[in-house]
């Protein structure tokens, strides 16, 4: 079943404890502290970022799946079907932002530079270059209307890399099955909205500074195994 | 009824009542007679013709929102994302004059296609949406509806309380980008409120809007960070404008047989 794959899935950081045999899920730390991403994303955006929007997702994620268990152990069938929206909402949200802490570095740590090994390559082979590629993803997302995600992924059965979007808190997954997500970006307004107000295109411009290719070219070495 | 135009003047959307007197039928059609359209096929070396949408201001300044929708809200939601809709939307249609002749009532629902929207819809939409948002609300407003509109929002919802409550429901239970609205459904000859996803409007299904509350993060983060529920309880306690509902109503009874009660203009 599709959640337990997502409850067994390793090397995210979700933190999760048992209740009720139901296992429930916490916010991650972040791996930075919230300033030290500036100036690309203020302090302020990273904490509100993630101390209520990340934590509200995983709260409604907890309740929605209890309210699932419920639910099935009921057999009620039509509860059970009500609650997918709110289930792919708030775990998907869950399940970006999880990746978009880990995709975000600061400078001295190595946020910004270019990917190297295979990942450098294999950038270099589907699109040419780094930059047509940063290029991309930054025409999709800045044409990208209302709320949503901009994502480099590996099609692990094509073994070919590709840029996607998503709408809302739609994983990556949901574009395509065998597709991993590599770097998300996230394009909803709160992301960005205190620090670039409408510009979406600058703050598109400065994330690339802080983007941890080294996280990248792990998951993709793992993946492409 | 065109809204073509050549000068400095500006033909914008309509104002705070929507348009319905053209009869809407088929979305499909072009929005110019045959004849215009073979005036529009000018031989070459004549000059262009544009059409264009202007940006309308709020009836309001920019600051009389204070404190429960900040100046710098205003004018970097009127301002930056309303005034780009429209300018879009201009660049848009400098490069497809089949939309000429529209007003932008029409406009939506020739673009909305049916439910397979055209480039030009977000655009088109927003606009619409963003004027008639600023003319739904007012300074001093909110608190509650009088005669005809309390009474119709009595016989739909049972009460104003419940009908707060379902639209506050709506607003907090939205997923992503999207705007809440109370209309007035033709079909069904009573009000409601719906929740629609980013550009969507109640007009593409031929309903009539009678308020709309924009829940954009932009229209509310500067002011209330990610307190959803705050920003929406504001809207209804200081700034929806009944009064404005009231003249809404007030036409729409012109087109939906509503029986009684009957809506007085005050």
């Amino acid at each position: 079943m599709a959640l337990r794959s997502v409850l067994s899935r390793k090397g995210l950081g979700l933190g999760f404890a048992q209740l009720r045999g139901l296992q429930t899920f916490s916010l991650p730390d972040l791996p930075y502290a919230y300033g030290a991403l500036e100036p690309a994303i203020s302090g302020e955006i990273m904490q509100l970022h993630h101390q209520k929007h990340h934590q509200a997702y995983i709260t409604n994620y907890n309740k929605a799946l209890e309210q699932l268990q419920d639910a099935v152990a009921k057999g009620d069938s039509a509860a059970v079907v009500k609650l997918q929206s709110a289930i792919k909402f708030n775990g998907g949200g869950h399940i970006n932002h999880s990746i978009f802490w880990k995709n975000l570095t600061p400078v001295h740590e190595g946020g910004g530079e270019p990917p190297k090994g295979s990942l450098g390559w294999a950038i270099d082979t589907h699109f040419g270059s780094l930059e047509t590629l940063v290029q991309k993803i930054n025409s999709e997302a800045a044409a990208l209307q209302g709320s949503g995600w901009v994502w480099l992924g590996l099609d692990k059965e094509l073994k070919k890399l590709v840029v996607e979007t998503t709408a809302n808190q739609d994983p990556l997954v949901t574009k395509g099955p065998n597709l991993v997500p590599l770097l998300g970006i996230d394009v909803w307004e709160h992301a960005y909205y205190l620090q670039y107000k409408n510009v979406r295109p600058d703050y598109l411009k400065n994330i690339w500074k802080v983007i941890n290719w080294h996280y990248a070219n792990e998951v993709y070495e793992k993946e492409s195994e | 009824m065109g809204s073509c135009c050549y000068g400095a003047f500006s033909a914008s959307s309509h104002l705070s009542v929507t348009d319905f007197s053209r009869g809407f039928k088929s979305p499909k059609l072009p929005c110019l007679s045959k004849r215009q359209e073979r005036w529009f096929a000018r031989p070459q070396g004549a000059p262009k013709i544009s059409a264009y949408y202007g940006l309308r201001t709020p009836p309001y300044k920019l600051d009389a929102l204070e404190p429960h929708m900040s100046r710098r809200t205003l004018e970097t939601h009127w301002g930056g994302h309303h005034r780009n809709y429209v300018e879009g939307l201009n660049k848009q249609l400098e490069k497809n004059q089949l939309l000429y002749g529209c007003t932008l009532d029409e406009l939506v629902k020739v673009t909305y296609n049916n439910g397979n929207p055209s480039p030009e819809f977000n655009n088109a939409a927003q606009v619409w949406n963003h004027d008639f948002f600023w003319e739904s609300m007012q300074p001093g407003g909110g608190s509650m509806p009088i005669l005809g509109v309390l009474q119709q929002i009595e016989k739909d919802f049972g009460s104003f309380t419940n009908f707060r409550e379902k639209f506050v429901e709506a607003a907090l239970t939205l997923f992503g980008s999207g705007w809440v609205w109370l209309v007035l459904k033709r079909e069904e000859r009573r009000l409601a409120v719906i929740k629609t996803s980013n550009a969507i409007c109640p007009l593409v299904w031929d309903d009539i809007p009678i308020i709309s509350l924009d829940m954009w993060e932009h229209a509310y983060y500067l002011d209330y960070k990610n307190d959803k529920g705050k920003y929406v309880n504001v809207f209804m306690n200081h700034l929806v404008s009944w009064n404005v509902a009231m003249a809404r109503m007030a036409r729409a009874e012109a087109f939906v047989n509503l029986g009684e009660p009957k809506i007085p203009i005050a």
